[in-house]
């Protein structure tokens, strides 16, 4: 698909995935984009290669700019298919939508999100899956970025279809990034290495309990002189409470299980 | 006393290196410098000449921006530079150029003057670290603070709120600056890799916090009320967002500004991701604040909920059974 490739080429453009032509071309998938977007006909056209030569260049502008939207729209869709996730799960893995910026998230990788599913509202925001926070993308050009084109779901539907993924709260980063290892397979056997002494043989996989991971995470405690700072110290040991109460009632819900 | 302007010779290297990186963040600087070398010289030069002094020059560089400008009476004061002598190499060659003071003739036995200008920074980084905590340099900080020039919050819910500059260690060669969020209280690392060669100690752990006591009113509070009423809460409906009245932390030594509250919910097709899945919310205490100033008053000392009423008592008690005190403990949780 020419128009795909040029588009997912552009500057600007790294956090979009490519969306396969079978799904583009299943006009059930596409339901209801007609009302969203001018030219609808023709845009769908030119991102799919068919368009017709004779077009005015004035004309041309408002199609480049509806072709985008289409097929930014179709995107949100795709990505929260099986085979969109996968995608965007390889891309993921090689950190294309950069890291957080939380130092004590230690690099983790993160994911595309939007607040609203509504184009033309909000731009793009990351999401880190170690501090479950959402950040701005630190370039102009990908804070620029319409978040419907990634929707509100998609990085929660991703942990909730791949649990193994979900990034420990502590600890280096570990995924199959290159250069640390390759393969999924290495990094769970790290972490299971990891813990051995809790006695739980799994990742954060399939028999995991996620209820008490909250305890793990690393903060950062503001310091004067080696002393904590008062008042920001005692809404830390609120928020731990908070946090403390949320693990004893996740805990019993499991007990009860 | 003179002022030495042949220093501008040593650190082309290093300069070199980063105007690839960042040409556009030199400031007015570099004109003043050109126009300086060329009538002075000759010859085109990216380094400064008489015109600068070493510190100014030194804060102009790119990565530097953080940097205020020491005062050099504070840097003359012996007191103020106790114990850093024994930190610092060729202590007196690099005061001297800090100073921009002419060398002594029988010290001119140094193999390398880049060593000197490694030692310069060192000093002058150590000296910032303490500077900034005096009353000049909070002054010189909270006016690039106000000017925007350690820019904003990454988080999106921080609303933009303006970082500073904070290190994780107060000694050099530990770890790079890293930028304080006060709605937050967290940290992050500087958007632009040009701070990636800037170390943390030239700022210290002490200055963000210190200099957020000092101006309270930029220091955001730890409690926060959403601001219009919300269509699902009819407690709230009462409280008008038309006018909001002047925000007010009944803890005068606390944070005055009004606090950037919001917390992100995760949501799939709408609805909020349960925390019973195992992908659910497992963070969003870190960055929760109670509605009223009060309620941090209903947890001790050692992080545990005072209220008998609270009806997760009984899991309380429960866990305070098998939870042991290092969940408490400050040594172990300090970030």
């Amino acid at each position: 698909m020419q128009w795909i490739s040029w588009f997912l080429s552009s500057k600007g453009n790294e956090y979009f995935c490519e969306v396969e032509e079978d799904y583009i071309l299943d006009r059930f998938n596409l339901t209801g984009l007609n009302t969203e977007v001018q030219h609808y006909a023709q845009a769908l056209d030119m991102i799919t290669d068919n368009l017709d030569e004779e077009i005015q260049d004035d004309v041309r502008g408002n199609l480049d700019l509806q072709a985008r939207l289409l097929y930014g729209l179709i995107h949100a869709r795709w990505i929260v298919t099986a085979r969109g996730l996968a995608k965007m799960l390889e891309k993921y893995k090689r950190a294309d939508f950069g890291r957080c910026p939380r130092v004590l998230c230690q690099s983790q990788p993160l994911l595309p999100v939007g607040l609203t599913d509504v184009p033309y509202e909000k731009s793009v925001k990351l999401y880190c899956g170690r501090c479950e926070d959402i950040y701005s993308p630190k370039s102009s050009r990908h804070g620029s970025i319409d978040g419907a084109y990634f929707g509100t779901s998609f990085p929660h539907l991703l942990f909730l279809v791949y649990p193994n993924l979900i990034p420990p709260k502590t600890g280096p980063v570990e995924l199959g990034l290159p250069g640390r290892g390759g393969e999924v397979d290495s990094s769970r056997r790290s972490r299971r290495i990891r813990e051995e002494q809790e006695a739980q043989a799994e990742g954060v996989g399939e028999g995991m309990s996620t209820a008490s991971v909250a305890s793990k995470a690393d903060r950062y405690r503001p310091r004067i002189f080696g002393f904590q700072v008062n008042e920001i110290a005692k809404l830390q040991r609120w928020q731990e409470a908070v946090r403390d109460r949320q693990i004893s009632r996740l805990e019993e819900l499991e007990e009860n299980a | 006393m003179s002022r030495r302007n042949d220093y501008h010779t040593l650190p082309q290297g290093e300069q070199s290196l980063q105007d690839e990186e960042a040409i556009s963040a030199t400031g007015e600087g570099d004109e003043e410098m050109e126009d300086a070398v060329d009538q002075e010289e000759g010859y085109s030069s990216s380094t400064p000449t008489s015109t600068l002094t070493w510190i100014s020059w030194f804060c102009s560089l790119p990565g530097h921006e953080y940097f205020c400008e020491v005062a050099e009476e504070f840097i003359e004061d012996d007191f103020n530079l106790t114990g850093l002598n024994v930190m610092v190499p060729f202590w007196k060659e690099a005061m001297e150029m800090v100073l921009d003071m002419e060398p002594d003739e029988d010290t001119s036995k140094i193999p390398d003057v880049s060593i000197v200008e490694a030692s310069a920074e060192l000093l002058y980084g150590l000296c910032h670290q303490r500077f900034i905590l005096t009353r000049a340099g909070l002054q010189a900080m909270v006016d690039k603070y106000e000017a925007g020039v350690f820019g904003s919050c990454p988080r999106v819910y921080c609303n933009g709120c303006n970082v500073v500059p904070c290190g994780r260690s107060d000694l050099p060669g530990t770890d790079t600056v890293k930028l304080f969020c006060p709605n937050c209280n967290d940290i992050y690392t500087p958007p632009s890799s040009r701070f990636q060669g800037v170390d943390g100690a030239f700022f210290g752990t002490t200055f963000a916090h210190l200099f957020f006591q000092s101006y309270r009113e930029l220091a955001p509070a730890p409690f926060w009320k959403p601001a219009s009423p919300s269509s699902t809460s009819p407690r709230s409906s009462a409280s008008s967002s038309s006018n909001q009245p002047a925000f007010v932390n009944p803890n005068p030594y606390g944070g005055q500004k009004r606090a950037a509250g919001k917390v992100y919910v995760p949501k799939i097709y709408g609805f909020r991701v349960s925390e019973r899945a195992k992908c659910g919310p497992r963070m969003q205490w870190m960055r929760l604040r109670p509605e009223n100033p009060d309620e941090l008053d209903l947890v001790d000392w050692r992080g545990r909920w005072i209220d008998d009423n609270d009806h997760y008592e009984d899991d309380e008690e429960h866990i305070d059974e098998d939870r042991p005190m290092e969940d408490f403990d400050p040594v172990r949780c300090s970030g």
